[in-house]
């Protein structure tokens, strides 16, 4: 009290009378050099990093343009010493289609039905803690480790039917199957933490509501929350596909890298997935200086392909995404696109 | 069977069918480790830790695992591995920490800096530079940039100063720490981003009320309050960084060399070889026990890393939830 009693307004010398209307914006100009030197520091790391992306899409653009002919599309690859006589990449992106879908068929309902335990059941609390955790460690896993951890699983004597085998029994743990259910490891967290944060999202009285109508909790998940989830779902899935077809490690060890699709067996379906082949990125790596094609035609013929796939998703994860996208538009659902 | 699977489930079927469903992602993740380390033992067995240090030339040690018999004996394991942990650990510092300034001095200007057209150019510019397959880095690195290196920016007399070493062609560290460093810096920018957005405006506010600019308000304000989430993006980053092979493989110059900073500027542009690249490196000789085994026990150490990391991120992320910001 005695602290208040003791202050004495103390005279303020006379300043600059003070301005009305809108705020005035304070100019760089006046700024400190230091300030203005972090200003004109991050005007240049903003805008290096626009021009680099800007670099990388019109370059490939360019080789793109310059290599790709619609012919590479629908031929098939063959064995040559010289880039006209390779053929085009058929084969490849038959193998990226398969392994996507693979890919997809498994991890949408592994990650939606983790997503749904976690948002709607989570009991007991610490095993729902394990699980969110044990999927954030996948997300963290490196492709490669994914990858030998595949080999060794299907180089199991119980996985062997399912992989492609040497003529002396042998068995090698690469196919189809082996890399599209590695695959399904990675396409994974995007998947569970679009739903689930989708499933945070829905407000608590649209499940009150459904229970007040006598639904059980599974019929309301079916009837309400699956429905209103669905942009979310389709978001993950888009992120999986661009995570699956941009992948590369998983496919060297994992699918042989054959130059053609190479079915094991003559079962027509079932000796395809059994059976080795390529994909895009493993076609694009074959054909790079550094593995054995060295065809950089090709390589960046296959690589502008794939670029405009992943631009292509990128879109749509934009069109169906927009509403379920965080306050900046760079992360959807807490993950980077 | 069909009839019970389309009569109305009960609560507690559905719950458990759901929750086994989730059971099967941690136990994935067990038989991951088991799988791998089952794989790694025999490395760590005969070699024990000094597996991890230096001495030997690590081309000659693996292109003698690559003839050993199907049951080689303990001595085919010998290897020291120091070259390629320290070429991992070299190439992820320097990538993070050049990726970290840029990416916070990126986002600053993406949140408060630049105007409304120009952030609606870079916020899908950005998203688009994290979703490049890196086969497409690699791509551009062993084509574009390790050609331009190798031919203007390093000197005759250098690759002469080190020829009975190593070769200089180009590839090596610095093409390899550029292309990562812009792999990892969209990931960094987009959580940061994320951050500084979430930081209540107020706080902003307050400090540019009380008469300081508001780039220096978004420094000593924003940024402070976001540094759990710039943590947490350079853990994230960090991670990506550590498991990048086949961009590495292509443009590193697959040399299982440990570059020697006492060679000055030629340090910048010698060949390495990193964990995870070294395992894209040998894939066909996987096949030899002895290598095998070495190639899942690099892979055993990634997956240490992955999960330290794992655990530094979500200790980190702590008391980022106190203040209810998303990181």
């Amino acid at each position: 009290m005695s602290a208040i009693g003791e202050w004495r307004p103390t005279q303020l010398p006379p300043g600059p009378p003070m301005q009305s209307g809108p705020g005035r914006r304070s100019s760089p100009r006046s700024w400190r050099w230091v300030d203005r030197l972090a200003l004109v520091f991050a005007w240049a790391a903003g805008i290096g990093l626009c021009l680099i992306a800007g670099a990388i899409v019109i370059y490939m653009g360019y080789r793109g343009i310059q290599y790709l002919r619609p012919s590479l599309l629908v031929q098939r690859p063959a064995l040559s010493t010289t880039q006209s006589g390779s053929g085009g990449f058929l084969d490849p992106l038959i193998g990226t289609a398969l392994l996507t879908v693979i890919g997809i068929a498994l991890a949408t309902p592994l990650g939606v039905c983790a997503a749904l335990w976690i948002a709607e059941y989570g009991r007991p609390t610490w095993l729902a803690r394990v699980v969110e955790s044990s999927i954030e460690i996948v997300a963290g896993t490196p492709d490669i480790v994914i990858a030998l951890f595949g080999l060794s699983i299907f180089q199991l004597g119980v996985f062997a039917p399912l992989s492609f085998k040497a003529a002396g029994g042998g068995v090698f743990g690469k196919s189809f199957i082996a890399a599209g259910a590695m695959m399904s490891l990675i396409a994974l967290p995007p998947m569970f933490a679009a739903t689930r944060d989708g499933l945070q999202a829905v407000p608590e009285h649209m499940r009150e509501a459904a229970y007040a109508l006598g639904k059980t909790r599974i019929a309301t998940i079916r009837r309400v929350l699956l429905p209103s989830v669905r942009s979310n779902i389709a978001t993950g899935v888009t992120l999986g596909i661009s995570r699956i077809i941009g992948d590369t490690a998983i496919i060297v060890l994992l699918l042989g890298e054959t130059l053609r699709l190479d079915p094991q067996g003559s079962t027509p379906v079932v000796g395809l997935l059994r059976g080795t082949g390529a994909t895009l990125t493993s076609y694009i790596y074959g054909n790079s200086p550094a593995g054995e094609g060295a065809a950089p035609q090709k390589a960046y013929a296959a690589a502008f392909v794939l670029l405009v796939f992943v631009l292509g998703l990128n879109l749509i994860v934009d069109r169906i995404g927009r509403s379920s996208a965080d306050a900046t538009g760079l992360t959807v659902a807490g993950a980077v696109v | 069977m069909l009839e019970r699977l389309r009569h109305p489930w009960s609560d507690t079927r559905a719950e458990r069918t759901l929750g086994a469903v989730s059971l099967l992602v941690c136990a994935v993740v067990v038989a991951m480790v088991v799988f791998v380390a089952i794989h790694a033992w025999p490395v760590f067995h005969y070699n024990g830790l000094s597996w991890l240090g230096s001495g030997g030339n690590v081309g000659r040690q693996i292109a003698a695992m690559q003839t050993t018999t199907q049951h080689p004996p303990p001595s085919a394991y010998h290897l020291r591995a120091w070259p390629l942990v320290y070429g991992t650990i070299l190439t992820t510092s320097i990538a993070v920490v050049l990726a970290l300034a840029i990416s916070i001095l990126s986002s600053i200007f993406i949140v408060e800096l630049a105007p409304a057209r120009l952030r609606r150019i870079a916020i899908p510019v950005i998203r688009l530079l994290a979703s490049v397959p890196s086969v497409i880095y690699g791509l551009i690195g062993i084509l574009v940039l390790v050609p331009f290196v190798g031919n203007h920016l390093i000197t005759t007399a250098e690759k002469e100063s080190v020829q009975n070493v190593v070769l200089l062609t180009g590839a090596g560290l610095s093409v390899t720490v550029v292309i990562l460093t812009v792999m990892i810096t969209p990931i960094m920018v987009a959580l940061i981003c994320e951050a500084l957005v979430s930081v209540p405006n107020s706080w902003r506010e307050g400090a540019v009320a009380l008469g300081v600019n508001p780039l220096r308000a978004m420094l000593a304000v924003t940024l402070r309050a976001a540094r759990p989430a710039i943590v947490a993006a350079a853990v994230l980053a960090t991670a990506r960084a550590l498991g990048e092979a086949i961009m590495i493989s292509m443009v590193s110059g697959g040399n299982s060399f440990a570059p020697k900073p006492i060679d000055g500027l030629v340090f910048l542009f010698e060949p390495l070889r990193t964990l995870a690249s070294g395992i894209v490196d040998f894939r066909e000789g996987i096949g030899a026990p002895a290598l095998g085994s070495t190639l899942y026990a690099w892979a055993l150490l990634l997956l240490f890393a992955a999960f330290v990391l794992s655990i530094g991120g979500y200790l980190i992320k702590l008391p980022l939830r106190k203040y209810q910001v998303r990181g």
